[in-house]
């Protein structure tokens, strides 16, 4: 028996939810809105860690300027605290250098890290997935039995057609789905919407697309300002999830 | 892997054991290490002794053995075989640290000493797993 496995419960036993942004294809924003997730919870006062689990392109860290930090020992690896939140992420042992891991592997990194990492107490761990429904998925499925999955797709036909496979997925497997976002939105059209709602997945809204994101990456202050900021708070706010106030 | 976390695991995994074998003292337990772990035996010996003392009736008295198990690297690309060991004397601090930490960091700082291709496969010595619980 593989002795790893058997502490991943404990390490996640203090956490209130853990939501994977998820939805298969690349480039569609899911590090960009698990990103701004994190932070715009954060600034509604709960108690955050985020997880980059994209072994073959965390940009986690990029996005929200984190660098110069470390985790620390102590019974295990505590990740360190930027932005008032948790943050894990490969890079603080790989670095800038690729990482050339194949499916066992990556199941044995992910085991290595969920095993090792004490969140503490938390009300959300949010999970930056990589693309593709196959080893990092399936692992976070079998790793992390609380997840609950947020969707991202941008209003592409081609975009939807693999995060439509991807949520067929989690519903045969019965798992729990927030909801989907659409990101990069530019002209009015439903198309994404009906094909959500056809699915019977609740549609969360959408977030514009900002040519300010761009600039603003790896500067808080300016990614708050920004209208990504201002969409992905108003879906927070009206989505049960989250339970953060209107006011706020 | 760190050590606390093997050894808060190997407790959980021998609890976990037990009650499915209806064991309900445990004697001897054997714990394989593999070498990539780079497990070091001190600490992971007083982390266990520490959680099984603080709060640990089935394992109290039990006579713990570890082996290490030695690490072999196959290369994917051109079959060539060589050792962890080996490929440890190229690294530096930093590089084995994050090799201790996450194992799989080894395709990231190790390369086949022939090809230096990173895909390559540990044939033998990666993970840890519970060899064998005696007990009543």
């Amino acid at each position: 028996m593989d002795p790893r496995i058997a502490v991943i419960d404990k390490r996640l036993e203090q956490i209130g939810k853990i939501i994977a942004v998820s939805g298969g294809k690349g480039g569609i924003g899911k590090s960009s809105v698990a990103s701004m997730l994190a932070l715009v919870l954060t600034r509604a006062d709960k108690k955050i860690g985020l997880l980059d689990l994209d072994f073959c392109g965390p940009s986690t860290h990029i996005i929200l300027g984190i660098r110069d930090v470390y985790p620390t020992e102590d019974k295990g690896i505590v990740p360190p605290l930027v932005q008032k939140m948790r943050f894990m992420s490969i890079v603080f042992y790989a670095g800038d250098k690729p990482s050339p891991l194949r499916g066992n592997d990556l199941s044995n990194a992910i085991i290595e890290l969920l095993s090792i990492t004490q969140w503490g107490t938390l009300d959300f761990l949010i999970i930056d997935m990589p693309p593709g429904i196959s080893d990092t998925t399936l692992d976070a499925i079998r790793l992390i039995r609380r997840t609950q999955f947020l969707n991202v797709s941008t209003p592409s036909k081609l975009a939807f057609e693999t995060v439509k496979k991807v949520l067929q997925m989690q519903k045969e497997l019965m798992l729990p789905i927030i909801g989907v976002i659409e990101n990069m939105k530019g002209v009015d059209s439903v198309y994404i919407a009906d094909a959500v709602k056809a699915l019977r997945v609740p549609y969360l809204g959408s977030v514009s697309y900002d040519d300010r994101f761009e600039s603003a990456l790896g500067n808080v202050d300016d990614l708050v300002s920004t209208q990504f900021a201002a969409d992905m708070k108003h879906i927070v706010q009206h989505t049960d999830t989250f339970n953060v106030g209107k006011e706020r | 892997m760190h050590e606390w976390a093997l050894a808060d695991g190997v407790v959980t995994t021998a609890h976990k054991v037990a009650r499915q074998e209806k064991i309900k003292k445990i004697s001897r337990l054997r714990i394989k290490v593999g070498e990539v772990q780079q497990i070091d035996m001190e600490i992971f010996r007083n982390a266990l002794e520490q959680i099984i003392q603080s709060h640990d009736d089935l394992l109290q008295g039990a006579a713990i053995e570890i082996d290490i198990a030695e690490a072999v690297l196959k290369c994917r690309n051109c079959g060539h075989m060589w050792t962890f060991q080996q490929a440890m004397k190229q690294l530096s601090h930093d590089e084995s640290e994050a090799i201790h930490f996450v194992p799989e960091m080894a395709h990231v700082y190790i390369g086949c000493p022939e090809c230096c291709s990173p895909d390559f496969e540990v044939a033998q010595g990666r993970g840890v797993w519970l060899d064998a619980i005696v007990g009543e």
